[in-house]
């Protein structure tokens, strides 16, 4: 009995607060939108029995997606929250990794301090995190002053509100998730591998080619998913950093809520960016499975 | 053989140097006496006496912090029910989607969870308020929690509880004596994160919460859309200055109870000698 109510209680919980919205999403994403309470036709009518349900079913269509595959808005957001999350996830491998190795090669002692200097922006509030770069990169800003003072440039840098902002804040504020399993994996290099590559003629540069890169590929792997899965959909950065023409599917999807009060088309973008992400995720499972059954 | 090279010194200076930058920047622009955030006019705390002035700054902290602190709670409660049903439930019907149901979270982009708990409250006739922001924080925090907390059950030997439950404890004695003094800190842990999950959320709450329950992000978010601002700064370095005191008083916390800990286990040893 307490067998039960121990996994009931969890299970119910996550049922209707989270597959039951699903499936409402779904189902909307199928209806129409219409002026009423709330916004959409049909809503389920039980009261007029089978007849109600049957004229419920015959109300829902795929209308909401072949509009979104005529209006370019919505197929040029997909295409470029992917280039931007890809993009981004490349820029935050090459800061991450030369951190994440030195991390690996510093001194034992040191290395809780790191660690927690890694983790501790990560409690710090994402949103704030964001809002830092704002004042660092518009055009009187902190930014820009430095780099007239130096007299590097002699007008201002166009940064704030365009894309390569948008770039900055999620490598900023992704950067830990692409720390941590490429560190991790590094850690546990066992550095007689590359004794051995040295002591056969290898110079340092063709060991760590040959032998440190492959073997932290898992982790390569696991902190580039950990970037691009949250980047793709990312509502904040793009709406803070990015400008007017920084095409995001999170921030369409959020306005196309709110502005537009265009509930079934915002439920049909939702459905599509879920079917798009499920692909990095099951990639990223595998991955995850694989290192486990290396582990043993 | 490992070697800290002049290579990897820079790799790191440069990358803490990016990663603390902004904040520092941010925190110094806090005490600057001048309305325009990008012009230093000498030292001021008057942002931060304006911001306590501000009567719906406080109400949205104060909303934000209850939300936190419920949702945080029940999410811990359900996430190691959770965490014990992954674990050490064994099979049961429909034990897939459950796991399912528990990691799909994690990964979900906001915005979607958001629109569909919305979509949810409005559909079985729920106002919006801190109730309904407490019910979304909890759903997805409690993964959270789940997954900290079932590292855990995982690594602990089992063996500790089936003694117990030998020696005639029910199995709630057993959990209650054995397991969870055990996985108390990860407990703890699922909380915390719970915890600054729920301060820091957006998006969610901003589908989720009515017009009575601004919470603190969605204050701040709707100030800095238009541009930067003194007193957000202000708001901002109190905020960075809980977490950092925070996490450095919770390391040193686990770090001491870890070297007494080892001392304990190596006095036992030498008694058992």
């Amino acid at each position: 009995m307490r067998r039960f109510t121990l996994i009931a209680v969890p299970y119910v919980w996550l049922l209707v607060l989270f597959l039951v919205p699903f499936i409402i999403v779904f189902k909307i994403s199928l209806s129409d939108t219409a002026l009423a309470i709330p916004p959409y036709t049909p809503t389920l009518d039980f009261s007029s029995g089978w007849e109600g349900i049957r004229n419920f079913f015959a109300g829902l269509d795929f209308e909401n997606f072949k509009f979104l595959t005529t209006d370019d808005l919505y197929w040029k957001a997909y295409l470029s929250s992917l280039q931007i999350a890809a993009i981004s996830t490349v820029l935050s491998l090459l800061v991450g990794y030369p951190i994440a190795y030195g991390m690996a090669q510093a001194p034992d002692e040191w290395r809780p301090t790191l660690m927690m200097l890694i983790i501790l922006p990560f409690w710090t509030s994402f949103l704030i995190r964001v809002y830092s770069w704002m004042g660092i990169l518009s055009n009187e800003g902190f930014l820009n002053q430095f780099l007239l003072w130096t007299g590097i440039i002699s007008e201002p840098l166009l940064i704030l509100n365009t894309n390569t902002a948008v770039y900055i804040g999620i490598v900023y504020t992704y950067l830990p998730f692409m720390i941590l399993p490429i560190y991790a994996a590094l850690e546990k290099l066992d550095i007689s591998l590359l004794e051995a590559a040295e002591d056969l003629g290898c110079s340092r540069l063709t060991a760590f080619w040959l032998i440190t890169i492959p073997l932290s590929k898992q982790g390569i792997i696991a902190g580039c998913f950990l970037v691009f899965i949250p980047a793709l959909g990312e509502f904040v950065i793009p709406s803070l950093l990015g400008g007017s023409q920084t095409l995001m599917i999170g921030k369409v999807l959020f306005e196309e809520f709110f502005s537009n009060r265009d509930w079934p088309v915002a439920s049909a973008v939702a459905v599509i960016l879920l079917l798009i992400l499920i692909i990095p995720i099951v990639l990223f499972q595998r991955n995850e499975q694989k290192q486990r059954e290396a582990e043993g | 053989m490992r070697r800290f090279s002049w290579f990897n010194a820079t790799s790191l200076t440069i990358g803490f140097l990016f990663l603390y930058l902004p904040m520092v920047i941010l925190i110094i622009y806090s005490f600057n006496e001048s309305k325009l955030v990008t012009v230093w006019a000498g030292f001021s705390t008057k942002w931060y006496g304006e911001l306590f002035q501000n009567q719906a700054f406080l109400d949205a902290a104060w909303v934000t912090v209850k939300v936190a602190v419920l949702s945080s709670t029940i999410a811990s409660v359900l996430g190691t029910m959770a965490a014990y049903v992954l674990v050490r439930g064994g099979r049961f019907r429909g034990r897939t989607l459950f796991s399912g149901m528990i990691y799909a979270p994690l990964v979900m982009p906001e915005v979607i969870t958001g629109l569909s708990l919305l979509l949810l409250f409005i559909g079985i006739g729920l106002d919006r308020g801190v109730l309904t922001i407490v019910l979304a924080h909890t759903t997805f925090s409690m993964c959270y929690v789940s997954v900290v907390v079932s590292s855990r059950l995982v690594s602990f030997d089992r063996s500790l509880e089936e003694a117990a439950l030998d020696l005639g404890c029910s199995p709630f004695e057993a959990f209650r004596l054995v397991t969870l003094p055990i996985i108390a800190p990860a407990v703890i842990s699922g909380w915390l994160l719970a915890f600054t999950l729920s301060l820091d959320d957006l998006v969610i709450a901003s589908f989720t919460a009515g017009p009575s329950s601004t919470t603190l992000p969605i204050k701040i978010f709707s100030a800095v859309r238009l541009g930067v601002s003194p007193e957000i700064n202000a708001l901002s370095t109190i905020m960075i200055s809980i977490v950092t005191v925070g996490v450095i008083s919770a390391s040193l916390l686990s770090k001491r109870a870890l070297v007494r800990q080892k001392r304990e286990e190596r006095a036992a040893e030498q008694t058992a000698d």
